[in-house]
């Protein structure tokens, strides 16, 4: 038996695991239309392959990689493209994103497929690209890109390797069921990270509120050196932080990732995904949702294609939405609920929750903060979220960030505890925004100072080198005078003009004269229209505009004055030259 | 439809403010209940009315704020005050005494602070303070000698209405000086054997103090049980009590002792009810315990070498004072950190 260790804080929120796992995975049926998001995934948006009115085959590429953090994107079915464009797509921001919308055609008709050859197979490069052309990302929230997770900056740093099978959040049952239908896959994607990475262990951590997954991985892992370790139920201990401490006592450094301390974690579904990808050929277009919450009659999991609209897969379980309250991407304590039904399935989307207003009860009014401290026994990071929460609220971000705010993993199991029935998180949330923004503020305004600084002391130079040349001048000026005293004023007025001469030649050519006089009269005629407008409509800045027009007139006729003068002193001085 | 305007979490967890409240305030009974077995019908009084009153200047302090009154009574925090304070009052105490404490409460200590969770002061202790120092008499002469005692009779109802509410002044046989009280002076003079011949010890430690503290301790224990309040405050302030007493007071015949610091006064209602107010105590579980130690020295020192035979007030108080202190100095490590990072000071 392995020493488990124990992570601070924690909570038991009902589980409401058994509406949903108790059923074997059903294969959803094919949507009208699939919309497909070319981000879904941390990193740079695809690039599109393929333009509206194409025929596409089941997973052929629709859009590529755009830089290193990045992953392919595949049609999950065959069809046509109907659209590309921007469509909402289900993201905490609520903004829309580039999608492609692909009409299925029926036949679901397979592109090319190409699983790794065996001879291949062995090989950890080839198996990283294999990974990463996939478009495999991380299954389990965040959506990292899989090949660059397991590549990590030194090859034989990681020493564990942690199957994330916790699954601590409720209501979700995505990765319990895969497991339980499907545990010989999982392993095998696990096995193939094993060997990219060459861990000393490989250990698969899941809480003991699922026997019979844990039962079909145990027979699964049978010879294959892999260990089964199973962990007591507590939120949240499928917290990637939280299931390293639980499973080797240690903890992943401030600001660090866990290879830091040689550990990588990965989700189950990416493991069975992965082993789709090597095996079968398949990349990443299909995944295991858990449908549940009091609005479905049946609720369940489902084998979903990435891009079918959660309304389809939510009436395909008996959507019942005169009862439904909120319907949530994710799990109650970290998922958010969705403005818009018409969103598409992504490869994050681990489950919706489609409940009933008594389910999901809108938050109450908070009351004050009493500073009980229950947040701080609660919270799994150790920090002091009243303390926080204090900061947040009265904006002293620096302080807030001083307490760590950063550390925050958003498991909302302070909000959850508390009495006064406080949106922590979301003041959390918030203050990170806010700081993050002020550090972008604060990047621009020095760069704009940088800017500012240079430019200043360019002009303090150049003012230094005309004094310097007017000093230089001067001084011949005043031996010339020794020499024939005879004529006082005149050389000082030479240098004089001079200077004026010279003055011209720096001050802006004809071409910058003729873009000015352009971009004056395009100002003009702006405002001329802009004026027109306002008397049409009858507007109270008439006026103003009138008086703006006559200014830029001026403008312009200044512009063109300057223009005629340096064209002629041209011919003058070219004519001079000649 | 509202969708999409809410933040994670969505399901609330099983904690309330008021809920919480309503147990502490139910932890409490059954001290009260031995309070009104040995020192009869005062203290419940007194705790009726206070509440009463307590609820009711709330009520009109947050109306005058333009508060939403219904929403922030039903946090049940006015009314644990009032509890507190007639559980603290001496039984007899008149009941414009009573009122002085229960308004400066709500309205000087709480209200004016900007209500619930931003008061510094333990609000209850704030208006008991007051009152201690402003009615040095009414408060330490209106303690009832307690049931059992051969030379004393107990305050029927009626008698003791006519006292609290009527002004009249309590006869001598109804009143007794605290046991805390008697030891203090007494030993001055006196050997340990000769002054616990006193009525008010009777044949335990402190006759019926002991088994009002013993309530408390009992409602105590249940709040830990429920979890409801953290071990850190009461175990720390009492242990540090218990080390003052052994270090400095270990001869019972020139300093009290340590059973007579633990069950009798108001130790035990102060270590449970009292010092664990979450708004005014320290926040993290070292600045607990440092706070609650902090409680039982200040309260052995005060007992001991200051005027007043018992000093959970001010002692509440002096602590409440120093918690931006303590809080401060112990945040505790955050995961993935090397140590503690204190505000101001940096540090990994």
């Amino acid at each position: 038996m392995r020493t488990l260790y124990d992570f601070p804080g924690g909570i038991h929120p009902p589980e409401n695991k058994r509406q949903s796992s108790e059923t074997p995975i059903r294969i959803a049926n094919l949507p009208e239309r699939l919309i497909i998001p070319l981000q879904q995934h941390i990193g740079a948006p695809a690039r599109t392959r393929v333009s509206e009115g194409d025929r596409v085959l089941k997973g052929d590429v629709l859009g590529d990689t755009e830089g290193a953090f990045s992953v392919p994107v595949h049609a999950p079915t065959s069809g046509h493209i109907e659209r590309i464009g921007p469509h909402a797509v289900p993201h905490p921001s609520g903004l829309d994103d580039w999608c492609v919308t692909l009409i299925p055609d029926g036949k679901d008709h397979w592109g090319a497929c190409h699983p790794l050859p065996e001879s291949d197979q062995q090989d950890p490069d080839r198996l990283l690209a294999h990974i990463h052309k996939a478009g495999i990302a991380g299954l389990g929230g965040a959506g990292f890109p899989t090949g660059i997770k397991l590549r990590p900056p030194e090859t034989d740093s990681i020493r564990t390797v942690i199957l994330n099978a916790a699954e601590c959040e409720p209501y979700i049952t995505a990765d319990d069921r895969l497991i339980r239908d499907r545990a010989a896959e999982v392993v095998s994607g696990l096995q193939i990270v094993r060997r990219i990475l060459n861990p000393e262990q490989c250990l698969i951590g899941i809480e003991d509120n699922k026997p019979d997954a844990i039962q079909a991985l145990e027979s699964a892992v049978d010879g294959t050196g892999i260990e089964v370790v199973v962990i007591p139920t507590r939120y949240p201990s499928g917290g990637e932080k939280q299931l390293i401490q639980v499973l080797t006592g240690e903890e992943v450094p401030h600001g660090g990732i866990p290879a830091d301390i040689g550990v990588l974690c990965q989700n189950v579904g990416t493991a069975a995904a992965i082993h789709r990808a090597v095996y079968h050929g398949e990349p990443l277009i299909q995944r295991i949702t858990t449908l549940t919450g009091d609005a479905l009659c049946e609720p369940g999991n489902v084998e979903t294609l990435i891009g079918t609209p959660i309304r389809h897969l939510l009436d395909s379980a008996g959507f019942d939405e005169a009862r439904a309250g909120d319907v949530l991407m994710g799990g109650p304590m970290m998922g958010f609920s969705l403005p818009d039904l018409a969103m598409p399935v992504v490869k994050t989307t681990n489950c919706l929750l489609a409940g009933s207003p008594e389910e999901l009860p809108p938050p109450p009014p908070p009351q004050p903060c009493i500073r009980c401290g229950y947040c701080a026994d609660a919270c799994p990071m150790e920090l002091l979220p009243q303390q926080l929460f204090w900061f947040a609220q009265s904006g002293e971000n620096d302080k807030a960030e001083q307490h760590n705010l950063f550390d925050c993993i958003e498991c909302g199991a302070c909000s959850w505890v508390c009495p006064s029935q406080i949106p922590l998180v979301q003041y959390y949330r918030s203050t990170k925004g806010e700081i993050r923004e002020q550090r972008e503020e604060q990047i621009r305004a020095d760069r704009a100072r940088e800017r500012f600084e240079a430019r200043q002391a360019r002009l303090e130079r150049e003012q230094a080198e005309k004094e310097a040349k007017r000093q230089a001048r001067k001084e011949a000026a005043a031996k010339a005078r020794q020499t024939p005293p005879a004529s006082k004023a005149a050389p000082e007025r030479s240098a004089a003009a001079s200077e004026t001469v010279a003055a011209p030649s720096e001050a802006p050519d004809i071409e910058t004269l003729e873009k000015q006089l352009l971009k004056a009269q395009a100002k003009r005629n702006n405002m001329r229209n802009m004026l027109d407008d306002a008397r049409k409509r009858g507007a109270d800045n008439v006026d103003k505009l009138e008086k703006a027009v006559a200014k830029n007139d001026d403008r312009v006729d200044a512009a063109q004055k300057a223009l005629e003068k340096a064209r002629s002193g041209l011919t003058e001085t070219g004519g001079a030259t000649e | 439809m509202n969708r999409g305007r809410t933040s994670s979490p969505h399901q609330p967890g099983p904690n309330r403010t008021g809920r919480l409240m309503a147990w502490v305030m139910a932890a409490a009974l059954p001290g009260l209940l031995a309070q009104t077995l040995f020192f009869g019908w005062g203290n419940l009084i007194n705790t009726v009315f206070c509440i009463a009153l307590s609820v009711g200047t709330e009520a009109a302090v947050l109306a005058l704020r333009q508060r939403p009154v219904r929403f922030f009574l039903r946090d049940n925090t006015a009314a644990l005050t009032g509890l507190l304070l007639g559980l603290s009052l001496p039984p007899l105490t008149p009941w414009w005494v009573s009122a002085i404490a229960v308004i400066s409460a709500i309205v000087l200590a709480k209200q004016l602070y900007g209500g619930l969770g931003a008061n510094p002061f333990n609000p209850a202790m704030v208006g008991y303070a007051l009152v201690l120092v402003s009615f040095p008499v009414a408060l330490t002469t209106r303690w009832v000698a307690p049931a059992g005692t051969e030379e004393a009779v107990l305050p029927g109802l009626i008698e003791t209405l006519s006292i609290i509410f009527g002004g009249s002044t309590p006869v001598d046989a109804f009143t007794m000086a605290t046991p805390l009280d008697v030891y203090k002076h007494g030993i001055a003079g006196a050997l340990a054997s000769q002054v616990t011949t006193h009525p008010t010890f009777g044949d335990g430690i402190a006759r019926g103090w002991e088994w009002v503290n013993a309530g408390f301790l009992a409602g105590g224990l249940f709040l830990l049980w429920r979890r409801i309040i953290s071990w850190h405050i009461p175990v720390s302030l009492l242990a540090s009590l218990a080390l003052m007493s052994l270090v400095f007071g270990w001869d019972p015949d020139r300093a009290t002792p340590l059973s007579l610091h633990l069950v009798s006064g108001a130790t035990m209602l102060g270590a449970f009810f009292i010092a664990t107010d979450p708004v005014s105590a320290a926040t993290s579980h070292r600045g607990k315990l440092i706070y609650g130690a902090g409680i039982g020295l200040l309260l052995y020192v005060i007992r001991t070498w200051g005027t007043y035979p018992d000093a959970i007030a001010f002692a509440v108080l002096l602590m409440n004072l120093s918690v931006p202190f303590i809080d401060h100095y112990t945040q505790p490590r955050t995961y993935g950190h090397r140590k503690a990072r204190r505000v101001g000071t940096g540090g990994a």
